[in-house]
């Protein structure tokens, strides 16, 4: 059958309309910190809350230099190889939290405390959309 | 001189005798004799009352309010997981961003006033090794179409970041091609961090910050 190409009926129109007025809601639910990331490649899959990382608080404590030239950190939310292991074994996260200069692994709660469902990407608290605005 | 206190009382309307004495005698133990007629009295303490009650809606609306609210707390900010009985233990933003200069986008923290004015003092490195590089230098980018060109400068992004972050991976010596606002709208470029970490795109003139002569 071919494809109508009229526009919808007057209520279904309505209906659009309101979903588009719905979805245009900025940040309804979310109000993140500025640049708050969640990291959920593996948590969640393995039954741990996505992790939050704030950078607020870290970048009140270590220059961006710390974490994206000397532990390897990408600008990209969820882009470096990372799991348990390497923090474990003292690479990215790991290098700071190991009970010396922040607190150590065994605090789950402390990082992995995201709501469960949510994906991977950058928060920037409905000031902009981050990296891909479109 | 002013009037007795009978006089007073015997005043129908507070108005009525203002006028009729211009506010010049209407002054000192006047008042208080018109603030002892009761019905005098009871207006003026409901206009006190009024006025307090609307000052201090109009302060908790401009000081307190806006604090409390830029800076969600962690257990509504909708990320963070209200069932996790560790997340008492984290730090609320605004406990201690309140306590920065403050900005009105992004974080509402100017973080190069913060660091240039000691407010925060951030490693610069984890490893004794590690050589830490900044630089005081402006390059000016002049193909800006019809808008103000952009003053980038060095020295507050060398302060935070290492050279490598940008060089030779995103720019090289020389015109950079694919700079267009375009793509740093769509997080490349300046987009990786202006827009997520650093102050976002909407403030245009804090890059095309130089008029052509």
């Amino acid at each position: 059958m071919k494809p109508s190409l009229r526009p919808p009926a007057r209520g279904k129109r309505w209906l659009a309309l309101l979903a588009v007025l719905l979805a245009l809601l900025p940040g309804a639910a979310v109000r993140a910190e500025y640049g708050d990331v969640v990291l959920n490649n593996w948590s969640q899959k393995n039954g741990m809350r996505p992790v939050i990382f704030p950078h607020w608080f870290h970048r009140e404590r270590f220059r961006c230099k710390v974490c994206h030239t000397e532990l390897g950190f990408k600008l990209q939310a969820g882009a470096d190889d990372m799991d348990m292991a390497d923090i474990i074994n003292g690479k990215f996260c790991g290098a700071c939290h190991n009970g010396k200069i922040a607190w150590s692994v065994e605090h789950c709660g402390l990082c992995h405390s995201g709501k469960p469902g949510l994906s991977t990407g950058i928060m920037s608290g409905g000031t902009s959309q981050g990296p891909g605005i479109f | 001189m002013g009037m007795g206190c009978a006089q007073a009382a015997q005043a129908t309307h507070l108005a009525e005798m203002i006028f009729r004495r211009k506010t010049k005698a209407v002054m000192g133990s006047d008042i208080v004799c018109l603030l002892r007629n009761r019905r005098v009295g009871r207006w003026a303490a409901l206009l006190v009352a009024a006025s307090v009650i609307g000052a201090g809606v109009a302060w908790g609306g401009t000081v307190v309010a806006p604090v409390k609210n830029v800076w969600a707390a962690l257990i509504s900010d909708g990320l963070h997981d209200p069932a996790n009985p560790d997340i008492s233990l984290l730090q609320e933003p605004g406990d201690s961003l309140s306590k920065l200069p403050q900005d009105y986008v992004g974080n509402k923290v100017n973080w190069d006033q913060a660091l240039n004015e000691g407010y925060i003092d951030p490693r610069s490195k984890l490893q004794p090794q590690t050589r830490v590089r900044t630089l005081d230098q402006d390059t000016i980018m002049k193909n800006t179409g019809g808008t103000p060109w952009v003053r980038f400068p060095h020295r507050p992004h060398t302060a935070w970041l290492d050279c490598t972050t940008c060089h030779d991976s995103m720019f090289k010596e020389g015109p950079t091609p694919g700079l267009t606002m375009l793509a740093i709208l769509n997080g490349q470029y300046c987009g990786k961090c202006h827009g997520t970490v650093a102050f976002p795109l909407s403030e245009c003139n804090r890059c095309h910050s130089v008029i052509p002569k």
